[in-house]
This record gives structure tokens, C-alpha cells and sequence, in this order.
């Protein structure tokens, strides 16, 4: 089991605490995987309040299935697996508030968008206009889409880690991976379209 | 407009910018908080709880097979008949008894 490099006490210490009955031993745990579990939420939710409440989602169901964790692979991936599935179910839980109109978009995401139009090798990835832009396109993704998009190419992950950690089939991911790029497309269009562009 | 160059200049700038994992302040406390506030749960609690959920289902069988056998049975001579083929089931075993001493 993984022992921090802080000298903490090691995770296999600390979940056989809990599962005798100690409460107290989960503490730590939280401390040490709740930046990683904020990371993940935030790719999904952008609200701070609803951040906090997948986090919180994601450490209630840890401890009450930490009896369904067999210890044969290092408790960080079954605490991910949890995680990524806590933020697909708050994904499809949110879906039906997803807008279908660009509406909102800001005059920096707009000028941006008209740079690209102009010259797509001018328009910067690494301006803050083209972060809001593409979060305000993920948003509306369905949830399938989003997630095997962000585990995929914003995540660099494998099929056979996403199929993992969704448990979907790897044949799954990758339907799903195509047809995510082709919604994404199709939104982009759309994007398009309403700004005349 | 190059759809799928846009597609990659956004995609890479959300890879370029991962989200941060900062951690509210004492939000470990938070999870504790939430986790003492959980009752405990009390397996005979939860057994007494699905006999009291099974009572309705088991009376309205009861009431079915009763109801069933009652309106079935109407041939007078049937119990009789019945009566003895259950005499001869149970007591087929002592009848072979010479058999097997």
C-alpha cells in the first residue's frame, strides 16, 4: 500500500482502521486524495458550491463502500473510479439545465472566436478567452461526451484506463469517443452559425 | 471555418490548463462532520425493518392460497381422498420395513 512521503501512516493502515470501527482513521485518508478528487470534480462542475458537494458525494460513498474494496490495485484507483463516476452521475443528474444557445458568450470569447475566424494560427491556445470558450462548449456536450472527451484528450488517458474507470467496455469508449468528437463538432457548428462567423 | 482546427486549438487549450486542486480550507472536517451526523447502522434494525415489509406480501399469500384452496376443494370426496394418498405418502416407508430388515 502506499505510504505517504511525509511519513503518514500507510493507506492499508488506515483503511483497516476504518473498517474496525475507527472513524477517526479516515481523516487522513481525505487530507491526503482530496486535492486529486477537487481536480477531477472541477473538470466537470464550475461552481464551487457544486465542486465541494461531488467531492463530498465522492468521501461519503469511499467510506460507505470501503468493505467493497479488496486491496488487489492501489486504493487511489478505486477512489478514482468512484470519483469519475460520481461526476458522470452529477453530469447526467444536471444534464437537462444544459442550454442549447451561445448566447452567453463574452465579448473576449467572441473576439477571440473572430481572430480564428480571420487567422486560426493567430488565435492563441493559451489565451484565457479560448479556456472559457472551450469549457462553455464542453458544457454542452452530453454527459457521455463529456466525460470520455475530458478523460481522453484533456486527461491523455488510454481507452483501456477509461474503460476502467467508467466500467464501460473499451469497444464503448471508443464508439462513445467518436461520437463525442462528432457532438463536439456539431456544436462547434452550431457556434458558428449563431455568431455569423 | 476549419471546424476540426478549432476543435484542436480548443481541445489543447483545455489541456493546457488543467484545473487546479486547491482544497477549502479544513474540508477533511467538513467529511468527518457529515460522517458523525450518519446514523450508525443497526443490522437488527434493518432485519426488523424487512420483516415488517415482508408481513404485507406473506398475508396476501396466505390469504390467496387459502382463499384458493377453499374455492378449489369443492368436491366433497376430494379431503377424503386426499387424506389417504398423504396416510399412504408418509407411512410408504414403514410399509417396506420387511424389505430391508
Amino acid at each position: 500500500m502506499a505510504e505517504g512521503a511525509t511519513g503518514e501512516r500507510p493507506d492499508g493502515e488506515l483503511i483497516a482502521g476504518v473498517l474496525a470501527g475507527d472513524t477517526a482513521s479516515f481523516e487522513p485518508l481525505v487530507r491526503k486524495y482530496q486535492p486529486r478528487v477537487f481536480a477531477t470534480a472541477r473538470r466537470y462542475a464550475r461552481r464551487e458550491s457544486e465542486v465541494e458537494d461531488i467531492v463530498q458525494e465522492v468521501f461519503l460513498k469511499v467510506f460507505r463502500k470501503l468493505a467493497g474494496y479488496r486491496g488487489d490495485a492501489p486504493f487511489e484507483h478505486w477512489l478514482m473510479r468512484l470519483t469519475v463516476r460520481t461526476c458522470y452521475d452529477f453530469l447526467r443528474s444536471h444534464q437537462r439545465n444544459r442550454e442549447f444557445s451561445f448566447t452567453d458568450l463574452s465579448e473576449a470569447e467572441t473576439h477571440w472566436l473572430d481572430r480564428f475566424a480571420a487567422s486560426p494560427a493567430e488565435a492563441s491556445e493559451t489565451a484565457a478567452a479560448a479556456r472559457e470558450l472551450v469549457a462553455h462548449v464542453l458544457e454542452k456536450l452530453s454527459p457521455a461526451a463529456r466525460l470520455v472527451l475530458t478523460l481522453l484528450e484533456l486527461e491523455d488517458r488510454s481507452v483501456k484506463e477509461i474503460a476502467a474507470l467508467t466500467g464501460w467496455s473499451p469497444t464503448l469508449v471508443k464508439v462513445r469517443a467518436f461520437r463525442a468528437r462528432a457532438e463536439m463538432r456539431k456544436c462547434l457548428e452550431r457556434l458558428t452559425r449563431e455568431k455569423k462567423l | 471555418m476549419n471546424l476540426t482546427e478549432l476543435q484542436r486549438k480548443l481541445l489543447a487549450a483545455a489541456r493546457a490548463n488543467p484545473p487546479s486542486d486547491a482544497v477549502p480550507y479544513a474540508f477533511e472536517k467538513r467529511i468527518m462532520a457529515r460522517l458523525a451526523e450518519t446514523p450508525v447502522l443497526d443490522p437488527w434494525a434493518l432485519w426488523n425493518r424487512v420483516l415488517w415489509r415482508a408481513a404485507a406480501p406473506c398475508v396476501a399469500l396466505c390469504l390467496t392460497v387459502s382463499a384458493w384452496t377453499y374455492f378449489a376443494g369443492t368436491d366433497p370426496a376430494s379431503p377424503d381422498v386426499l387424506a389417504e394418498d398423504l396416510e399412504s405418502a408418509v407411512l410408504a416407508p414403514f410399509d417396506n420395513l420387511g424389505d430391508t430388515w
